[in-house]
């Protein structure tokens, strides 16, 4: 296994995306820097998103300032599960999810307890940026706790499973399922060890799934057969996927959705900088579909049809026919 | 959004790469600056011994020495002559060492030594336009008919001055001389004969005196050669073979017209050579060299010593950048901050490789332990770093005093490392333990750790600190590369591992 290596050309013939192509021909060509803060302040991303009817987990309270904290007590002395965000934390870092209180202490995902003193310090730590990008000086999130819908839930071991969306001049390029471990420590993130479930763009249908890199078949803790999977109201999900690109003009980024129980598809978050990982997770690699939307003469302006073009090329039928936009408005739209 | 063509992009590389090539070649021809260190280029070191009697009283001595020397440069020059007063004075093209004292008696001994380098592009005479009169010979008869008699049969085959001079040669030489050479070599030896025909015949010539250069060669005398003017220039003949131009081996003393040795207040002069041939590193020439040569005032030479010796560890810099640019873009190894690895493989640099790494490791290792302690506390995060760099500080400083007691003057050394590089190294991977657990830290550690030494093995070599500090400007290629390195598409070594699973989809 440690000297398994695959030749360039054998990834070139698969099309793999690398990770100095991704950063060189996509992520600096199709993603403007201004747009960034958006992605990277999670505060941000909710507020604009928000515009375009993607619905984000309830905001309960952002913690600024150190003298907040003391009021923190307060604030969550009656909520049962939330989650703490550093609202520019990436890949994960920095998030403590509480799913349910113990006497004074407070409990998380995996069982155990955590007390208020720790909670807070955990505050001050986000306030002070050891999470955030370069150090900076941040805010912390407290969002309403999610509560994952329980047809998938049951895949995944303690943390919420989130289907990541990369999205591409605003088409769906590519999804995966990503499913927590014991290996991630309930998180969803695949380099700490979460499943990675490949999706087919046409249907929403588990296509394969790998942990770690290497291809697996059954979740190694909750021991469900992953091919099984099946993602219900694909096509609404992908469609507001699709309109985070109108949302922030971020041309190559990677969208994070979850299913609550009670709310329905929620936005977690957007990453301007998706891993490459979803490609093994698919068994596919990503750089067809991305020459394939490089190349439309005319790109769709709706999300509607954006979705349509994507789910038929990913092999889809009869799925329903967007609106078409009027020809007529495409002038007045552009200027 | 914007596509820009890439084009321009990789001229302006590919000039840059180029400039910096030029400039190093341009370097290398007008300077002589070696493309290796170490290169050795061969000096001959001539020393000219002057003995005399003193009288008692005042003493000046005046040695006619080289000036531009055909064939040579002068690297050094120095006297020896303990309680003599030394000047070098020039007058008229007649470059003079001048020793004075005093008071002297009895026997003297007086040294000049001059170091020279073979000069292939100096070979050639240097241009002396001036009008030059040939000096007034008086003939007495009957040599003054022998040599008008010589002068013409040497006339009648030759077409100008040095085909004369040549034949003239010719002709003194003969193994059979007939009755007019006989003639005019009855009264003098060779040379001097050759010089008054010539400027009996009108041609200016003068008499300049050669030193055969062999290897470690003793008492030695200078040798008579003619040189002829031809209106534009000073053209040196060998009186003896006729054979025009300077050998290689061949170091003329004396071109001007004035004496060799001129001793007042002192009797029984005589001025003997030995000479020594050298090697000197190449690049000691070219310091002494930087002041004159058009390229010199461009050299990092031209600097304080001190400053020199800032610079030849700031330029190094850009190779250990390169080192992490090709790990990071075309292995992928993953490192703890981007150029962490190039300031620790600074700080190897000075306390060298083997103690740098253990007092690194040893450093990191208490400071995780102690970070430990310091998360407990529940600190902010500016206290918490400031508080580690304080750490940090007693760390060292333990080390070094507990290295000191056991004689390990290394233990020292960890005072290099870069105190606040190492207080956040030691927060970035606390932090990556707690969240990614110690596999990560492992990983990030070991990768930071192997580009460093590499970064120190490239920054180690000689040929980098050598190329580094003497050709500057191929700094610009470095440019160049890492700048093309920013866009290279392909795949990274570790993706080809990483990717390996794929093999199931082809």
């Amino acid at each position: 296994m440690m000297f398994d290596w695959i030749r360039p050309r054998e990834l070139t013939q698969l099309g793999m995306l690398s990770m100095n192509k991704r950063n060189i021909d996509y992520i600096a060509r199709y993603n403007d820097r201004q747009a960034y803060p958006l992605v990277d302040n999670k505060l941000k991303t909710k507020q604009v998103v928000d515009e375009y009817d993607v619905p984000s987990p309830k905001l309960l309270q952002v913690v600024r300032e150190q003298h907040e904290i003391s009021h923190f007590r307060e604030q969550v002395a009656n909520l049962n599960g939330f989650a703490i965000k550093p609202a520019k934390g990436s890949g994960g870092k920095g998030i403590l999810v509480i799913t349910g209180r113990d006497g004074d202490d407070f409990v998380k995902p995996s069982g155990s307890k955590v007390s208020l003193a720790e909670i807070e310090r955990h505050l001050s730590n986000i306030l002070a940026g050891l999470y955030s990008l370069g150090g900076s000086p941040d805010d912390a999130v407290i969002e309403a706790l999610v509560r994952s819908e329980p047809m998938l839930a049951r895949y995944s071991y303690q943390g919420v499973p989130d289907i990541r969306i990369v999205v591409f001049k605003g088409y769906p390029v590519m999804a995966m399922l990503r499913l927590a471990t014991r290996a991630s420590d309930g998180k969803a993130n695949l380099h700490q060890g979460a499943v990675g479930v490949g999706l087919n763009l046409a249907n929403g249908h588990a296509l394969n799934a790998v942990q770690f890199d290497r291809p697996i078949e059954q979740h190694p803790e909750t021991g469900l057969t992953l091919t099984d999977i099946r993602i219900d109201n694909w096509h609404y999900l992908l469609n507001m996927a699709s309109r985070c690109y109108e949302a922030t003009g971020l041309g190559y980024m990677g969208v994070d959705l979850v299913v609550d129980a009670e709310e329905g598809p929620l936005l977690l978050e957007l990453n301007a900088r998706p891993g490459l990982a979803i490609q093994i997770a698919n068994g596919q690699g990503l750089l067809p579909r991305l020459k394939a939307v490089e190349a439309l003469k005319r790109p769709h302006l709706t999300p509607e049809e954006r979705v349509h073009w994507a789910m038929t090329c990913a092999g889809a039928e009869d799925i329903p026919e967007p609106h078409r936009s009027i020809p007529a408005l495409e002038p007045a739209l552009q200027a | 959004m914007i596509r820009h063509s890439k084009a321009p992009f990789y001229l302006a590389t590919l000039l840059l790469i180029a400039a910096g090539l030029l400039l190093a070649t341009l370097r290398h021809l007008q300077m002589g600056v070696p493309w290796l260190p170490g290169e050795q280029q061969p000096v001959w070191l001539v020393e000219a011994r002057i003995d005399f009697q003193a009288w008692g009283e005042p003493v000046s001595v005046n040695l006619n020495i080289p000036e531009q020397p055909p064939g040579f440069y002068t690297l050094t020059e120095q006297a020896a002559s303990p309680g003599y007063g030394f000047a070098i004075t020039e007058q008229q093209g007649d470059r003079r060492a001048e020793w004075t004292i005093r008071d002297a008696s009895g026997p003297q001994t007086l040294y000049f030594k001059t170091r020279l380098i073979p000069n292939s592009e100096t070979a050639e005479p240097l241009l002396d336009p001036r009008p030059v009169k040939p000096s007034e010979v008086f003939l007495e008869e009957p040599a003054a008919t022998a040599a008008r008699a010589l002068l013409q049969q040497a006339e009648a085959r030759s077409s100008n001055a040095a085909s004369l001079t040549r034949e003239l040669i010719a002709l003194l030489n003969s193994q059979t001389p007939d009755q007019n050479t006989r003639l005019l070599l009855s009264d003098g030896a060779l040379a001097p004969t050759l010089h008054r025909l010539l400027n009996f015949g009108g041609i200016p010539a003068r008499i300049a005196e050669g030193l055969q250069l062999e290897d470690a060669r003793r008492q030695q005398l200078l040798q008579p050669w003619i040189q002829i003017h031809d209106g534009e220039r000073w053209l040196t003949f060998n009186p003896r073979t006729g054979v025009q131009g300077v050998p290689a081996d061949v170091l003329l003393w004396r071109q001007a017209t004035g004496s060799l040795l001129d001793v007042t207040g002192g009797t029984d002069s005589i001025v003997r050579f030995s000479m020594l041939r050298q090697t000197v590193p190449a690049l000691q020439i070219v310091r002494a060299e930087a002041d004159d040569r058009a390229f010199g005032s461009l050299s990092l030479y031209q600097l304080p010593v001190e400053q020199q010796g800032m610079f030849r560890m700031l330029l190094l810099l850009p190779f250990g950048a390169l080192v992490v640019c090709l790990m990071r873009i075309l292995v992928g190894i993953k490192t703890s901050g981007t150029f962490m690895p190039v300031l620790i493989a600074v700080a190897f640099v000075q306390t060298s490789l083997l103690p740098g790494l253990a007092a690194f490791i040893s450093v990191v290792t208490l400071g995780l332990l102690m970070r430990g302690y310091l998360s407990s506390l529940n600190l902010l995060l500016v206290s918490r770093i400031s508080a580690l760099i304080i750490l940090v500080l007693f760390i060292t400083a333990g080390i070094s005093i507990v290295g000191y007691q056991m004689g390990f003057s290394t233990g020292m050394t960890v005072t290099f490392f870069p105190m606040v590089i190492l207080a956040w190294t030691i927060e970035r991977m606390s932090i990556l333990w707690e969240e990614e657990g110690a596999h990560e830290v492992l990983i990030q550690g070991s990768g930071s750790l192997i580009v460093a030494v590499l970064a120190y093995l490239v920054m180690r070599a000689p040929l980098a600190e050598h190329i580094s500090f003497n050709f500057p400007e191929l700094h610009l290629v470095v440019l160049g590369v890492i700048l093309l390195l920013g866009q290279y598409t392909g795949y990274k070594l570790t993706e080809l591992r990483r990717f390996a699973p794929m093999k199931r989809y082809l």
